[in-house]
């Protein structure tokens, strides 16, 4: 996928400038957030829950290799075949490789955000095999050739006109004039067209939020059960996950899963928790007679043992975006890449370069909300601070910004000089605000007037003030 | 330098803030009245200048330990540090000591420091166990929530309360009066669009409930909220709450009428 996050603050006008996906981020500022507080109110170990998802992802973190590689033991004693793939190119090729032995066409594909990560679709499209999403959401975006803006809704963006109009285009085999105006009646239709697709398709592909290494299992939670139709009806599945999925057993994968759904949806527990452990073994109704499992690392490994280590914890439950200003205002797509709002601005930055998505960390104002509802209490901010530490370091903020802080610096450093200067700047500005005690507009100071008034100081000083009065 | 006798009054060392220093000194004194009626000695150390967040959020580290340092020598032998701002609070309490890693004396210094900040409105009820304030104010207000001082420090109920006990003031709750006014630091000249979107919802909030002040803890947050609010000619007056936990009200409001 190409990343457009250099251009955040082009991306960010457009968005603010586009009222359909403007009415369309209403959804966010509303639902979510109710609905995970009124989860989180109903259960009193809601922290303590907290705490031990984040014991148990940080021990999963310190011993990876370990548990990477029971994990894999695992898989192949339960007849099926693990892959280690360095970069997005290693496993797309993978991929690619295991769908040409078996033959497929088609393919489908269950919601997964590491597949966007290394733009999978676009890659088979390439190569002669079709991808169907079978997620309704993930299907939308398919149809609508875009890609996903927020990490557990992909559509959030969209409204449920644009959907209704979507499917008149791309569904033209159906009557003109069936009903499409209730959101069911778009639920009925795409599982109509869906189903048959999963019966074409040769390989069914999905992500994973756990692999379990005390049993080789890989685990998804989805509420649409599209997760178990994709791996249980192709004759190949392809499981296709990240290191840091790995947590140590089942018990955990159950402790985790209690703070995932209440973060993200404000569900107990999302409607389908599909456990898989390799093919389908003699006696077993279904299940895919071959069984892969792709692991990637795609710059992850260099993740751990730094600043950005505790990052690998996230769950990709969304709360942080359901409850960031910043993405309520511009939405997913500003910010050019696969993952965005406050998990995406520390993630980002990571895996493609924080020359490439500086402006992600930047954009923020630190207020916090993210932190203090993320499941696996990872310091958002306080990471998004380091990046702009590597980025002052390697002097990529824009070198207007750096110099004006530098003579600010310096003169907080000096408060005597601090004070005479200060004093007199505000003598200036006080006079400059008259009777209003407001300016509208401000030599170098454009970027706040264009947007509101600027507050005249009071006159004097504080210190000033004091000073006088100090003396005898 | 610090106080022995343990009926003698605490000596309280004022951070008074830049933004409050060279916007509003009205905020200083009243911090200084309040301090006093709250049986404290109040200094104010005339060698101060920012808590260093400017730097700090920007990823320059080390002005930031340098203006750290400035702010540490200038005040660590006080009984305590309070500031009139839960985001320069913050700095100095919870981002100080991270600032010294590797420094085994520094940080013990930032350490025993940082125990001893304080934002205003928290340290007059929760340290001095301040209750009811002696001010009038005849007005309906609102109060935002600054970020830093709710999350950080977990200052949310001690402003409403001291605000229950000042005459003739009724209080009305804000809608998301937790929610970002899209301030920021530098953030809102950054990216000054995305700062008005988030800024705007919040003064469409502000207008929403009626009231016609408008009170928060923090200087920036409140130059933001008043600079748009008088952009959009709106009558609601801006002030910091501890201007009416004072009684002093007489001068102009943030931004003007
Ligand atoms: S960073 Fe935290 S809140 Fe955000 S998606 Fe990851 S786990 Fe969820």
């Amino acid at each position: 996928m190409r990343i457009t996050s250099p251009a955040f603050k082009e991306n960010a006008r457009l968005a603010l400038a586009d009222p359909q996906l403007q009415q369309a981020l209403g959804n966010v500022r509303s639902g979510f957030i109710d609905k995970r507080e009124t989860a989180v109110d109903a259960l009193p170990e809601f922290e303590a829950l907290r705490d031990s998802a984040r014991a148990i992802k940080d021990h999963a973190l310190q011993n990876l290799d370990l548990y990477l590689e029971a994990y894999e033991a695992k898989v192949l004693a339960s007849g099926g075949h693990v892959h280690w793939a360095e970069t997005a190119e290693d496993a797309r090729n993978i991929i690619l490789g295991i769908c040409r032995s078996a033959g497929a066409r088609t393919v489908t594909k269950g919601k997964s955000m590491i597949t966007e990560e290394i733009a999978l679709n676009e890659f088979l499209e390439e190569n002669g095999i079709r991808p169907v999403e079978t997620d309704l959401v993930e299907y939308i975006i398919q149809l609508r050739r875009e890609h996903p803006s927020h990490i557990i809704a992909p559509a959030v963006h969209v409204t449920q006109a644009q959907v209704e109009a979507d499917f008149r285009r791309v569904h033209d085999h159906l009557p003109v004039a069936r009903d499409l105006s209730e959101p069911e009646a778009l639920l009925g239709e795409a599982r109509r067209v869906l189903r048959s697709k999963y019966f074409e398709a040769d390989v069914g592909i999905t992500g994973a939020n756990f692999l379990v290494a005390e049993t080789g299992s890989s685990v998804i939670v989805t509420n649409e059960g599209n997760g178990d139709l994709t791996q249980i009806l192709g004759k190949v599945h392809v499981v296709v996950a990240s290191i840091e999925k790995i947590v140590p057993t089942l018990e955990d994968t159950a402790q985790i899963l209690r703070v995932l759904a209440r973060s993200a949806t404000g569900q107990d527990m999302s409607v389908y928790t599909t456990v898989s452990t390799g093919p389908r073994r003699w006696g077993d109704p279904d299940g895919p007679a071959e069984y892969h499992v792709v692991i990637i690392d795609n710059g992850r490994s260099a993740m751990l043992g730094s600043d950005f280590q505790d990052m690998l914890r996230c769950i990709r439950c969304g709360a942080c975006m359901n409850h960031c200003p910043v993405y309520h205002a511009v939405g997913g797509h500003a910010y050019g890449w696969v993952y965005p709002g406050p998990m995406g601005a520390v993630l980002t930055p990571s895996l493609v370069g924080v020359d490439k998505a500086g402006h992600l960390p930047n954009a923020s104002t630190f207020c916090g909300r993210c932190e203090s509802v993320c499941p696996m209490k990872i310091p958002l901010p306080r990471m998004m601070r380091h990046w702009r530490e590597r980025e002052f370091e390697r002097a990529l903020n824009p070198a207007a910004a750096r110099y004006g802080l530098k003579a600010w610096a310096f003169l907080a450093r000096r408060p005597a000089l601090y004070q005479a200067v200060t004093a007199t700047g505000m003598r200036l500005l006080s006079l400059l605000g008259g009777r209003k005690r407001r300016l509208s507009w401000l030599p170098l100071g454009g970027s706040w007037t264009k947007h509101r008034e600027f507050p005249a100081p009071e006159g004097s000083t504080f210190l000033r003030q004091m000073k006088a009065r100090a003396r005898p | 330098m610090t106080s022995k006798d343990p009926e003698a009054p605490p000596r309280v060392g004022l951070f008074v803030t830049c933004l409050v220093d060279l916007f509003r000194p009205t905020v200083g004194f009243a911090a200084i009245k309040l301090l006093e009626d709250a049986g404290c000695t109040v200094e104010v150390p005339l060698a101060q200048t920012c808590c260093g967040q400017p730097a700090y959020n920007s990823g320059d580290r080390k002005d930031a330990r340098a203006i750290a340092e400035n702010a540490i020598s200038v005040f660590e032998d006080f009984d305590y540090v309070v500031a009139p701002s839960g985001s320069c609070a913050g700095m100095l309490k919870r981002h100080y000591p991270g600032l010294f890693s590797g420094d085994p004396d520094w940080q013990a210094r930032a350490g025993a420091f940082a125990g001893k900040v304080h934002e205003l409105v928290s340290f007059l009820s929760d340290i001095r166990g301040v209750r009811a304030v002696t001010a009038r104010h005849e007005a309906t207000v609102t109060y935002h929530d600054s970020c830093s001082g709710l999350r950080e420090l977990g200052i949310r109920s001690q402003p409403r309360s001291l605000l229950a006990s000042v005459e003739g003031l009724e209080l009305v709750e804000l809608e998301d009066a937790d929610v970002c006014c899209g301030f920021g630091g530098t953030f809102c000249v950054k990216y000054p669009d995305i700062s008005n979107a988030i800024l705007d919802a919040k003064t469409g909030c502000v207008e929403a409930s009626g009231a016609g002040t408008l009170l928060a803890g923090d200087l920036g947050c409140l130059m933001n909220m008043a600079g748009k609010l008088k952009r959009q000619r709106s009558r609601v007056e801006v002030r910091h709450v501890a201007e009416v936990l004072a009684g002093m009200t007489d001068g102009p409001p943030i931004g003007g009428r």
